[in-house]
């Protein structure tokens, strides 16, 4: 690890020493967060490095805070052209968006941590009436009204080769664990479980939570597509497929 | 509008002045963005966090002005702003004062720069969304952000200011 970052001024930089500036913002997501941590540890020069980044840092926010901001008549000379314009809408995701961000901008972290904690619940209990819903909505084995169990042996073979083609398909519905982002704000988790025909199934365990994807069974290849899919997204530190 | 650019416009302005070095034009440009954005407001599809769309547009803005402006006034900028800070930092070492000197070549860094290190620094912003501000790949976010770092301990180390990197 010295070898990583002595490397860094002859060769190119690491890929750890390339996030450090990140780190000390902190902006990274938390799979790099913890590798840059363990590299600091281990490695006193990346150390070195890093207690320079961090005066860069406090220097740039001490620039910038130094700089003041606009006189009023900016604001007065936007307003007036404003005024100027044709009147029209404001988007509504502006106006959402702003009134989300009010909306979280005057909650102290503690009150935002009691929230989340509370939406996520709202979640589960969600999940878990729909699950109680769907269980007893679905008709057991012995119920079928159209189709004994004691129908002939030849009804059965007669479907067989219907249900061939499925035979690689899991038995339920996808499933898989899930690590968001802690930047992930709830906004954008409720807007990826519903693209995604998600609930949540149970969680948070080390931080996971247990996924299910719409109600129909897939085939391993769209299962595993799916996962990948969902990994990809900016949102979720990790998403690993689950029983 | 209001609350839009009451939580956003300190922080537009601090970054447009970084990139075009003149208040007056700071301040022009400011309106010119807000106007932008209610002008554009439809468009807006929420992929983003509306401050790095607004310092998207911020940047855009700032490279026109600098582009109208001629190549020999641009020429001159730069040799002073090294200059001026070729200069102050080794005042600010006398005074044993590294963090002044800091500021100082902060200031003597080229504009390309001068933005990467304000967005991730001073704007917070992750290695996506100075990709998205700044339109570059995410590997070339790093790697320029790295130079510029080593940029800026070239100017301290001419100042007479080591800090042990690189």
């Amino acid at each position: 690890m010295m070898a990583l970052s002595k490397k860094m001024l002859e060769q190119e930089p690491s890929e750890i020493e390339l996030l450090l500036p990140w780190h000390a913002s902190g902006t990274l997501n938390a799979r790099d967060a913890r590798r840059v941590e363990e590299a600091l540890a281990r490695d006193p020069e990346l150390a070195k490095q890093y207690a320079v980044i961090r005066e860069e840092y406090a220097a740039t926010v001490h620039l910038n805070e130094g700089l003041g901001g606009p006189p009023p008549r900016a604001m007065l000379k936007l307003f007036a052209a404003i005024d100027a314009e044709p009147a029209r809408k404001p988007s509504a995701w502006l106006t959402a968006r702003t009134r989300i961000a009010d909306f979280f901008a005057t909650r102290s972290p503690r009150t935002l941590a009691w929230s989340a904690s509370l939406a996520v619940l709202a979640l589960l209990l969600q999940a878990g009436v729909i699950a109680v819903m769907v269980a007893k909505n679905q008709p057991s084995t012995y119920e079928t009204a159209s189709l004994s169990t004691n129908e002939p042996e030849s009804m059965t073979r007669a479907l067989a080769p219907e249900a061939a083609p499925r035979a690689a398909e899991t038995a339920a519905p996808p499933r898989a664990l899930v690590r968001f982002a802690p930047d992930a704000r709830m906004a954008d988790v409720t807007a990826l479980l519903d693209s995604y025909h998600a609930q949540i199934l149970d969680g948070a365990e080390s931080g996971m939570f247990r996924l299910q994807f719409g109600s129909r069974s897939m085939t391993s290849d769209e299962a595993a597509a799916l996962v990948a899919r969902l990994q990809k997204e900016k949102i979720v530190s990790l998403a690993v497929a689950a029983p | 509008m209001q609350v839009l650019y009451g939580r956003h416009h300190v922080r537009v302005f601090r970054f447009g002045l970084r990139l075009v070095r003149d208040e007056q034009v700071a301040e022009d440009l400011i309106s010119e963005v807000f106007l932008d954005v209610w002008r554009q407001a439809g468009k807006f599809e929420g992929r983003s966090a509306v401050s790095t769309w607004l310092l998207a547009i911020t940047r855009f803005k700032a490279l026109s002005v600098l582009r109208r402006r001629k190549d020999s006034e641009l020429e001159d900028e730069a040799a002073n702003a090294i200059e001026d800070t070729a200069d102050d930092p080794e005042v600010a070492t006398q005074k044993k004062d590294t963090s002044e000197a800091l500021r100082k070549c902060l200031t003597g860094l080229s504009r390309e720069h001068r933005e990467i290190v304000d967005l991730v620094y001073y704007h917070e912003k992750s290695v996506e969304e100075v990709a998205e501000i700044v339109g570059i790949p995410e590997n070339t976010v790093k790697t320029r952000l790295f130079y510029a770092r080593k940029k800026l301990a070239e100017l301290l180390k001419a100042a007479g200011v080591e800090r042990g990197w690189p």
